[in-house]
């Protein structure tokens, strides 16, 4: 039964490709991981759009939208309609080709780095050896869509949020890497798939045996996650659209479906992303507890995203924006050094790798402090002089 | 230590979160259409007449003496008194009009008027789907119940009913010590027939006043000897609007 549920998309799959004589069947299972990728996480997208904006009123103390359908359900289709039907303007100063090429690169990129995510035992669209390479390749270029936006809009506002979205991208695309690697040093490869292996196992079958778990592996996922959010541009890293300063970034001259398309974009990258945490660091489609196996991993794996994504929007709720000098100093003062510091810890979980008995204990302590004290160093000196501020004419 | 300003941030907007499932304080929304705050009684919008009695048009308490139009600060209110045959002003406004896209809700109409005869609704859902007559409002729209009063603002509404009735029986007692005094010159003028021809008039207006407004000659007959008068000596001389006479 459990066999079979784990199996069901790939019974499915060649229950479809059946139809086909031999010599295409590979285009043809291509062609519906494509459309199984585009359908689930298209769907997937749609509601966590409202998801997005119930939970945000929720944390604000109100409902959210509740009037389109029961509970506000069918609000996302309301507004694709809305964006369908709005009228698409290109300023007459603009790239035209550009400006209509950005969004849908943007949205292409954004899909792409969905390939190498393994969403289950058996499912992973392209089992590629140098996988985590491939995604950061994929996930950098929806940068190059978002400067191409800004810059085919011939507006002086989208030009700057283009600008910063650049520095923010290289800024932080360092610190990325920097909480990537570790993982890829102690499991010994790039492929998603192997990493999500190799965090199999549970202790006493309720401990996972996940990358998170450990001194290392926590401060990697955080450091992770802070560049994850900076890299798809959201609160409070969104400097690119920031509404006050820029009217709406790369996106003041897009209207109707550009403008939706960017959107999706972002929640693509958001979820791909989010996806490569689960995968690297919170086990990928492992069950949490030995017993809970019986659940499809496809499941695990969704339930994980969907925990992950939220906690972007309750950081998103909860802090404000950040402004570019902050920004770009807490990636190359905070999250550069300790993504660095990390390597070593790594390294040294490596080599203590057959510790054990009342070592183990000495390893976990060794490892806790060497991330642990520079953290509060580091944080120590950037913050001193900033705090507490002193109000000279408020009181 | 670096961070625990927002850890502290996360713990507030998760108390939020939590807290909007279950405790009613962190979820304060009203949802409009469907459910509704009461208002305060002091809540106030545009205008209204009060009537007594079952007709609405009969029992409004408006005499049309037009001091509201005259100190209405933007002018929005419009008023024509009601004529008998002979062209005489009747008391009663034969239009009144509130244009509720000028009106600023100052209340200044409701603190002139001498007759408690016009009060500020509570009514917020004005739109209407014409901007030039859909929002002025006829005497019919404007006149509400005085238990409609009594039901928006029940202190405000009792205190106008003890004063109204106090100045109905202040005027029942005078208009009964003035019929005595009649009667007495009646009688004592019976002797002579000649002046019976001048008390004619003053008796055939009073009922003409009687009927329409069955609480209303009582009270009208106190203090409104002065705009009674004034309206009934410059009907045409009041056509063109002053912009301000205060008297
Ligand atoms: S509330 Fe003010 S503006 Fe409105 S009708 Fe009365 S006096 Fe005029
Ligand atoms: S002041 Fe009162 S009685 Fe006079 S016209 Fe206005 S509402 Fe009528």
């Amino acid at each position: 039964m459990t066999a079979t549920l784990e199996r069901l998309p790939l019974l499915v799959r060649d229950w479809i490709t059946g139809f086909f004589p031999e010599p295409v069947r590979w285009l043809v299972s291509g062609l519906l991981a494509i459309v199984a990728i585009l359908a689930v996480f298209g769907l997937y997208f749609a509601y966590l759009t409202l998801a997005e904006r119930k939970f945000l009123g929720r944390f604000q103390n109100r409902p959210g939208p509740n009037r389109t359908g029961p509970f506000g359900l069918l609000q996302p289709f309301a507004d694709a309609v809305k964006a369908l039907t709005k009228e698409d303007i290109v300023p007459q100063a603009a790239d035209k080709l550009l400006h209509f090429l950005a969004p849908c690169l943007v949205v292409a990129f954004g899909l792409i780095s969905f390939a190498v995510i393994p969403f289950g035992r058996y499912l992973i669209p392209v089992d590629l050896d140098a996988a985590v390479l491939y995604f950061f390749a994929a996930g950098v270029s929806s940068e190059l869509a978002l400067f191409m936006a800004g810059w085919a809009s011939h507006n002086k506002y989208s030009m700057i949020s283009a600008m910063r979205a650049l520095a923010q991208l290289i800024s932080y695309e360092l610190p990325l890497l920097l909480a990537v690697v570790p993982v890829i040093m102690l499991s010994g490869t790039l492929s998603t798939s192997k990493i999500v292996v190799a965090q199999g196992g549970w202790t006493f079958g309720i401990i996972p045996h996940w990358n998170v778990l450990t001194p290392w592996g926590f401060a990697g996922f955080f450091i992770f996650m802070i560049a994850a959010v900076a890299e798809t541009n959201r609160s409070p890293f969104d400097l690119p659209e920031a509404e006050s300063e820029l009217i709406a970034g790369h996106l003041t001259e897009y209207s109707g479906f550009k403008y939706a398309l960017f959107f999706m974009a972002e929640y693509f990258g958001m979820s791909a992303l989010c996806g490569l945490g689960v995968t690297l660091f919170l086990g990928g489609w492992q069950a949490p507890i030995d017993i809970l196996q019986v659940v499809p991993s496809y499941v695990w794996f969704m339930v994980k995203l969907s925990c992950v994504i939220f906690c972007l929007m309750w950081v998103r709720a909860t802090l404000l924006r950040l402004r570019i000098d902050q920004l770009t100093r807490l990636a190359w003062k905070f999250l550069v050094p300790l993504g660095l510091i990390n390597l070593g810890n790594a390294a040294f979980w490596h080599l203590s790798a057959d510790w054990s008995g009342p070592l183990q204990i000495v390893r976990w302590a060794i490892s806790a402090a060497v991330i642990v004290i520079p953290f509060v160093l580091i944080g120590r000196t950037l913050s001193s002089g900033l705090a507490p501020r002193t109000y000279r004419y408020a009181t | 230590m670096l961070g625990s300003g927002i850890i502290k941030g996360l713990a507030v907007t998760a108390k939020n979160f939590v807290g909007s499932f279950h405790d009613p304080e962190r979820l304060p929304t009203v949802e409009y259409p469907e459910k509704r705050l009461t208002l305060p009684e002091a809540y106030r919008s545009f205008p209204f007449l009060v009537f007594d009695g079952e007709n609405a048009i009969d029992g409004l308490r408006c005499v049309a003496c037009k001091m509201c139009e005259n100190e209405c600060p933007p002018q929005c209110i419009y008023i024509i008194p009601e004529r008998d045959e002979k062209g005489r002003p009747v008391k009663k406004p034969k239009v009144f009009d509130i244009d509720l896209s000028v009106c600023m809700g100052c209340q200044i109409c409701v603190e002139v008027c001498p007759f408690d005869s016009i009060k500020m609704d509570q009514v917020f859902e004005v739109a209407a789907t014409n901007r030039f007559e859909g929002l002025i409002a006829h005497r019919e729209m404007l006149a509400k119940s005085n238990t409609y009063y009594h039901q928006i603002r029940p202190t405000e509404a009792a205190e106008v009913d003890t004063r109204l009735a106090e100045e109905k029986r202040l005027a029942e007692e005078k208009a009964k010590a003035a019929a005595a005094a009649k009667a007495a010159a009646a009688a004592k003028a019976a002797a002579a027939p000649k002046p019976v021809a001048t008390t004619a008039p003053a008796s055939a207006t009073a009922p003409a006043a009687a009927p329409a407004s069955p609480a209303k000659p009582a009270v009208a007959a106190p203090s409104p000897s002065p705009s009674s008068s004034s309206s009934a000596a410059a009907p045409m001389a009041a056509a063109p609007k002053p912009p301000a006479t205060t008297p």
